[in-house]
């Protein structure tokens, strides 16, 4: 199995290749589109993420040590955001997602491609993540 | 077309650019361009001439003083209210609902009165109310809006009572753009001895306004939304009412004499205006609404309804748009237009715009109630200001479309 680093290396790779906004949106919108369907009856108050203009619902689910997220949007564009998020800590333990310093965001430069309202949303999103996973350890 | 471009030149901020492309600023609702007029009077008094007001005999300070005196008249006559005392600064269009609900409510509302709004206000036409009619045990009333936003003027009679003392409500929403029938809501109000605000924080910008002619007894805008500076906004009143209400802000400049045993309040305007008034900010509405009346006058109405028919074309036609705030006619409209896509988020919507150079609102444009009773959690707005060009209306339905292509595809 793939370390945290190498993943998220991975990603970071892959989302380089494109240059231009308009073809990395394209990636996010089709990551959204692709991410596990999320059902209606998760999407309840407890699990929506506060401060984004869109709605961002995370759930989490624990199996020993690791943890196994999932999340929906009714924005697309914030569902890509949150399929990376998901696809890089989904399954990873508690104590790793905890002592991660999630500098990964940064290098895949969300947040000068996003407009501040939205980093806003993805710090709200990065927290919870971290929030939980600390919870768990 | 020479025209637009001329006057485009007198508003810096559009010759900006946005990720390397050129500035299509269309979030005009919000807050609009300030012109070179304004920022240059704006210069003027916080270089040459910043004095406190109506405070010292010095040279500069009377220079202020008289600047910002002068404002009060050219803001009267521009409203054609019967006198100067009418005329009250404030900060805002929010400031000015809150003084009115806070000093009118305290002067005329009993345990058991009620009050007005309609359903497409907004949150700083509504919230003021819900606290004053907390405190007093009053009710707040809602006059609704059909599908096509219009207000349901049928339904108005019968809401009002004995008990109803005002009924406050936006001269144009800042969601629908449909221009209300203020002197229609006037005539049936007054005839229940009601009184009516009309919230003109959009009006100001589209309607050339006439106080008298509308027959309402407040008027409230925000300088910001029609050229001048942000911080500073006009309540108009009816004298007999604003003689009869007691101070909202209490302090300096606002009174007569003050004494251990009692203190007496100043005469209108001065009773309302208490503090250090925005002394650099006032003095350009007057720059701000000559620019106004000079778009109006020169461009360009019709270069402006070009725009406006071309984007309700635009909309209407596309099945996959839905628009709220459907005008009978297209006078009765504005140009803004606030819409939903069928299986497009407002988000996705306005952040890919934003990439294309485009500035539009997105979100419940602090008219929550009117996102609930259309059922969506948000809607984008594209508003038009005399400064927009053709062109730009062609480039942002032609990038709406590739935003839509791209969520769809
Ligand atoms: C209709 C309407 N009323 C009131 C306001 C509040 O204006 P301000 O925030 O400038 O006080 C606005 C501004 O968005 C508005 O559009």
């Amino acid at each position: 199995m793939k370390t945290l680093q190498e993943v998220q290396n991975d990603i970071v790779e892959e989302f380089s290749m494109y240059d231009e906004w308009l073809d990395k949106y394209e990636y996010l919108i089709d990551l959204g589109k692709n991410l596990e369907p999320f059902p209606d009856e998760l999407k309840t108050d407890d699990r929506l993420i506060k401060g984004c203009q869109s709605r961002v619902w995370l759930d989490t689910r624990a199996e020993g040590e690791n943890l196994f997220f999932r999340a929906d949007s009714d924005a697309i564009i914030t569902k890509g955001i949150i399929s990376l998020l998901v696809g890089v800590y989904s399954g990873r333990t508690a104590r790793e997602i905890a002592d991660d310093d999630f500098s990964f965001v940064e290098r895949l430069g969300l947040r000068e491609n996003l407009s501040p309202t939205r980093s806003n949303g993805l710090a709200s999103m990065i927290a919870t993540i971290r929030e939980t996973a600390k919870k768990h350890c | 077309m020479v025209e637009v471009e001329k006057i485009r030149k007198e508003f810096p901020e559009l010759g900006e650019t946005v990720y390397g492309k050129p500035l299509v600023y269309l979030d005009n609702a919000a807050t609009s361009q300030r012109p070179l007029s304004v920022i240059r009077k704006w210069t003027e008094l916080s270089t040459k001439y910043n004095a406190n007001l109506h405070r010292a005999v010095h040279h500069i300070a009377d220079i202020a003083t008289t600047e910002y005196e002068q404002t009060r008249d050219a803001v009267r006559a521009y409203l054609n209210a019967d006198s100067r005392e009418e005329i009250i600064f404030t900060s805002g269009a929010t400031a000015a609902l809150n003084l009115v609900a806070y000093s009118f409510g305290e002067a005329f509302l009993n345990p058991g009165d009620d009050i007005i709004v309609s359903e497409a206000e907004h949150h700083s036409n509504i919230v003021p109310w819900q606290l004053l009619c907390d405190r007093k045990g009053a009710r707040l009333k809602v006059l609704p809006v059909d599908d096509s936003g219009h207000l349901r003027l049928d339904l108005l009679p019968d809401l009002l009572t004995p008990r109803t003392k005002l009924l406050s409500v936006a001269h144009i929403s800042n969601v629908l753009g449909l221009i209300n029938p203020i002197k229609e809501i006037v005539n049936i109000c007054h005839s229940n001895n009601c009184a009516v605000l009309a919230d003109g924080a959009q009006g100001i910008v589209h309607e050339r306004v006439d106080v008298q002619d509308l027959g309402c007894d407040f008027y409230v805008f925000s300088g910001h939304k029609v050229y001048a500076a942000p911080g500073t906004g006009v309540l108009y009143g009816r004298r007999e009412w604003l003689e009869q209400m007691p101070p909202f802000l209490s302090g300096g400049e606002m009174i007569g004499t003050v004494r251990w045993s009692g203190t007496t309040f100043a005469p209108l305007p001065q009773k309302f205006e208490a503090g250090t008034q925005n002394m650099a900010g006032i003095p350009t509405l007057r720059a701000a609404l000559q620019m106004a009346d000079e778009m109006r006058n020169t461009r360009t109405e019709a270069a402006l309804n070009e725009v406006k028919e071309f984007i309700l074309n635009a909309l209407l036609s596309n099945p996959k748009i839905h628009l709220f705030g459907n005008p009978v006619s297209s006078e009765e409209k504005i140009p803004l237009f606030s819409f939903s896509v069928e299986h497009c988020h407002h988000e996705d919507l306005a952040l890919i715009l934003d990439k294309m150079g485009i500035a539009v609102r997105s979100g419940q444009m602090c008219a929550e109630p009117l996102m609930d009773r259309f059922g969506v959690t948000g809607m984008v707005r594209a508003s038009f200001a005399p400064y927009n060009t053709l062109e730009e209306a062609k480039y942002f339905i032609k990038s709406l479309d590739r935003a839509i292509n791209m969520l769809e595809g």
